[in-house]
């Protein structure tokens, strides 16, 4: 990233108060406090840096998460985002998994079989079916499925939109403004400290990623997350295929609009993180193994020049389910490490915890903090999550 | 311990080949270095990109040809013979027995560090025409020297528009320059030493433009060109550049309100040189192994001059001309901060801009990139980052950072990039996300004896 020189002023005034105070402005956060914000909650949003600029801004792009009790919601406002945030977030209907291998294959036809239960319709496409869809691929793609839901948008341009909203609305967002911590009376949050001051405020939100577990421990919050790196690769171009949320192969990603193929995928790395968030966001070598997959995936395409890689920081809950809860006036999300596609979705459920105790449109009740009650301490390392060592590895 | 087998760790191979040092770049600091090596009893690699496949060099790699290459450029063999024509010691690279791969660019460097640990040791990326690969060093000394400071006035996204570096490169290394009367933007040294290059390989200098009011390069240069016959415009500002199917016929000076047309063919930015740190930028800072030699060493140009001739430029450029080549980004656009023309614009984003953004906090380079595109491109921003940070500057009253580098800092193909002989791990643990069966178990399953259905599965 590159540095800003300290000589420049600091971002907007620190408001004193404010109504609710979300902590991150990443895509979970920066829904959180639209949907506040467009029930006329007076609403702030701070964040270490600038809006998205850690995994919510740098990802996949998918927007269809059968798994979760968000679903539907998120279904329902996609295709109307762009209207009711103001800004184009670039979102696209549809998406396609295209298998080069039969177990896979039949893998995924079993989950076409499960969302079709749900009532979201998915087709089966045979090898020339799958060909006609996606044309930079070739025979030696053995069939998919299409997914008559779902879609794709794109990070940066739909977190920007967020937050361009919530200012439309008369939210406040604050950047380079990391929280340090909590003032409470009466064992409820009455402020937001920072090293620019305290934001007081009836409720918070803690939305923010990795940092939320240092941040929410000195209030008696246990918010077990642990922080991993992933790759993503684009290349120059291509012609537009008619549905551009392609998967499969290993890979999830999208052909922008602009026509990049933008893939990622394939193994990750633990890392540890600070209260400022990550170190850095270096890519890896890995590039190499996630193009040879795009190349497998779209044999008409692997011609193309890749020109970036990056990396990007997302933390995991224990059982990789999201946290969205509320202790006192104290509202916890993660979405762990699944959470752009949901956002629209997530930030309504956290708008009702706020506002009304509970999310009016789905039972979001087992993604509460309880399940964690027994979590033992070293649960990262009874995974294999623990982030490794500076001293191991190095040796040249 | 438990292992996640979905981790990284022992998935990155090792490095095929480990040299006690790597040298990137074979110009002459670089292949002094190189020599000094061998000399001292070490394995050295000596790497240049350089001859360019033709393809790359249309698309400005690494320098912004500005396609003005004759069709000697796609002729390997020759391009190889006349790089060891113009650099001698390459020769004496060989007998000192420095290993030297010429065709072969550095894309990629990568260390541990923060953030991550599981390499096998430090690496650097290397391709050819065939295939890419990885080596380790002891050393790693970057002499992968300057590059031009491109800044776009209305049509420089004609062929005939380029860089000094590149002019030289054609007309020293690679002798393939098409060129035949070139106009001079820029009156520094580099300005100055240009036009005479140019003169003895009997290229016609049509004049050389400064924006000031003196001529910046030492008097005893400016003695030369004045001899030579080359006329100097002082106070003179390019205004465009027209011309057909084959780019510039005539560039279009301002001075005192007035227009002055020159019949030329190419017209060579030679305003200032940056260094070419891409590999480092994209990587993190350089640690102890690592070594800058020759014009990636220094600080570049003054970075003053740079920014007038920016403001200059400004001044007679119009809201439509491009910044951003590759994604077709208008000063406007920059400026306003606004989608690429793809998107629709709707009435809500006419009251975003720069300013707006800037009332957010301090300006981000990469921020306005994503969101405008400008640098996002298939030069990989090589032809425009230093200028959209210069208007940048300008527009915000502040000193605002290029954009960053992103590896690859070379275009290369996916097929070529790729890793066909993976660890067996790589394959074993690898999994569309995280490898969590819990992440992906329907809602409704959770908690009941179908817990394990669907196993994992990413949409």
């Amino acid at each position: 990233m590159s540095d800003v020189p300290a000589a420049l002023p600091a971002s907007a005034p620190l408001p004193a108060s404010a109504t609710v105070v979300v902590v991150g402005a990443g895509v979970t956060g920066l829904s959180a406090a639209w949907w506040l914000a467009r029930s006329g909650v007076d609403v702030v949003v701070i964040d270490k840096g600038i809006v998205g600029w850690e995994a919510s801004g740098r990802n996949g792009g998918g927007a269809s998460h059968y798994q979760s009790p968000l679903f539907a919601e998120e279904q329902r406002l996609w295709p109307q985002m762009d209207e009711l945030l103001g800004y184009p977030t670039e979102y696209q209907r549809e998406r396609i998994i295209i298998q080069r291998d039969a177990a896979l294959l039949d893998h995924y036809r079993a989950v076409g079989r499960m969302c079709s239960a749900m009532g979201y319709r998915v087709d089966d496409l045979d090898s020339a079916q799958a060909q006609a869809m996606v044309p930079l691929t070739d025979a030696t793609c053995l069939g998919g499925i299409h997914l008559r839901f779902g879609g794709h948008a794109n990070p940066q341009r739909t977190v920007q939109a967020y937050a361009w909203a919530l200012q439309d609305l008369g939210g406040r967002i604050v950047q380079h403004c990391a929280a340090t911590g909590f003032a409470t009376a009466g064992g409820r949050v009455t402020g937001v400290e920072t090293a620019r001051g305290t934001i007081a405020c009836d409720a918070v939100v803690v939305a923010a990623g990795p940092q939320a577990a240092a941040l929410l421990a000195p209030i008696g919050i246990d918010f077990p997350v642990t922080a991993a790196r992933a790759e993503m690769i684009v290349t120059e171009p291509a012609p537009l295929m008619p549905i551009g949320g392609v998967d499969g192969n290993g890979l999830y990603g999208r052909q922008t609009l602009r026509g990049n193929l933008a893939f990622g995928g394939g193994p990750h790395e633990w890392i540890a993180t600070t209260g400022d968030g990550p170190e850095a966001r270096p890519a890896s070598p890995l590039i190499r193994s996630l193009a040879r997959r795009v190349a497998e995936m779209f044999p008409r395409a692997a011609h193309l020049n890749v020109i970036r890689s990056w990396a990007g920081i997302v933390e995991n809950t224990p059982d990789g389910r999201p946290i969205l809860d509320r202790v006192g006036n104290v509202t916890v999300a993660t979405m762990s490490g699944v959470g752009f596609g949901l956002s629209p979705a997530s930030g309504h459920a956290i708008r009702d915890l706020v506002v009304d105790g509970e999310c009016s449109f789905a039972d979001i009740a087992k993604l509460g903090l309880a399940r964690f009650a027994d979590l033992e301490p070293d649960w990262r390392e009874q995974r294999g999550w623990a982030a490794q060592a500076a001293d191991t590895g190095l040796a040249a | 311990m438990t292992v996640d087998v979905f981790d990284l760790t022992g998935k990155i191979a090792p490095p095929e080949a480990r040299y006690d040092v790597v040298v990137v770049g074979a110009g002459s600091a670089g292949t002094a270095a190189a020599i000094e090596a061998a000399e001292g009893g070490r394995s050295v690699l000596l790497v240049d990109e350089n001859p360019v496949p033709p393809g790359m060099m249309g698309t400005d790699v690494p320098l912004f040809y500005g396609g003005r290459m004759t069709a000697a450029a796609a002729n390997p063999a020759r391009m190889v013979e006349a790089i060891f024509a113009a650099n001698p010691l390459l020769e004496t690279a060989f007998d000192a027995g420095v290993e030297v791969l010429l065709g072969t660019c550095a894309w990629g460097l990568y260390r541990n560090g923060p953030a991550m640990r599981t390499l096998p040791g430090a690496m650097l990326g290397l391709a050819d025409a065939d295939r890419a690969w990885m080596v380790g060093y002891g050393e790693l000394v970057l002499a992968t020297g300057a590059r031009d400071v491109v800044l776009g006035f209305p049509g420089w996204d004609r062929p005939g528009v380029m860089g000094a570096q590149a002019l030289y490169a054609l007309l020293t290394r690679y002798e393939a320059l098409s060129t035949r009367r070139v106009l001079i933007l820029g009156s520094d040294r580099l300005a100055l030493e240009t036009a005479l290059l140019a003169r003895a390989h009997f290229i016609e200098v049509a004049g050389i433009v400064e924006i000031g009011d003196t001529v910046r390069a030492p008097a005893e240069l400016v003695a030369h060109v004045v001899a030579a016959g080359i006329t100097i415009h002082t106070g003179t500002v390019i205004a465009r550049a027209e011309g057909g199917i084959d780019g510039v016929e005539r560039a279009v000076l301002l001075r005192d309100g007035i227009e002055i047309v020159v019949a030329v063919d190419t017209i060579c930015l030679a305003i200032g040189t940056e260094p070419a740190t891409e590999l480092l930028d994209a990587s993190g800072p350089a640690d102890a192994a690592i070594r800058l030699v020759g014009d990636c060493a220094g600080s570049g140009s003054d970075r003053a001059a740079i920014a007038a001739w920016s403001r200059a430029i400004g001044a007679v450029a119009a809201p439509e001309t491009i910044v951003c080549q590759c994604e077709e980004v208008s000063r406007a656009d920059l400026l306003g901060v606004q989608p690429p023309r793809y998107l629709d614009r709707p009435i809500a984003l006419a009251a975003r801009s720069l300013a707006t953004l800037g009332h957010d906090g301090p300006v981000d380079p990469d921020q306005i990139k994503r969101l405008t595109r400008a640098g996002m491109g298939a030069c990989q921003g090589r032809r425009c980052r230093t200028q959209v940070a210069c208007i940048l500057s300008e527009a915000s009253g502040l000193s605002v950072n290029p954009a960053t580098y992103r590896a690859p800092v070379r275009p290369i193909p996916l097929k070529l990039l790729a890793d066909w002989d993976e660890v067996a791990a790589m394959a074993a643990g690898w999994d569309v996300w995280f490898g969590i069966p819990t992440q992906w178990t329907p809602y409704a399953k959770i908690g009941t004896d179908d817990e394990a259905v669907g196993g994992n599965m990413h949409v």
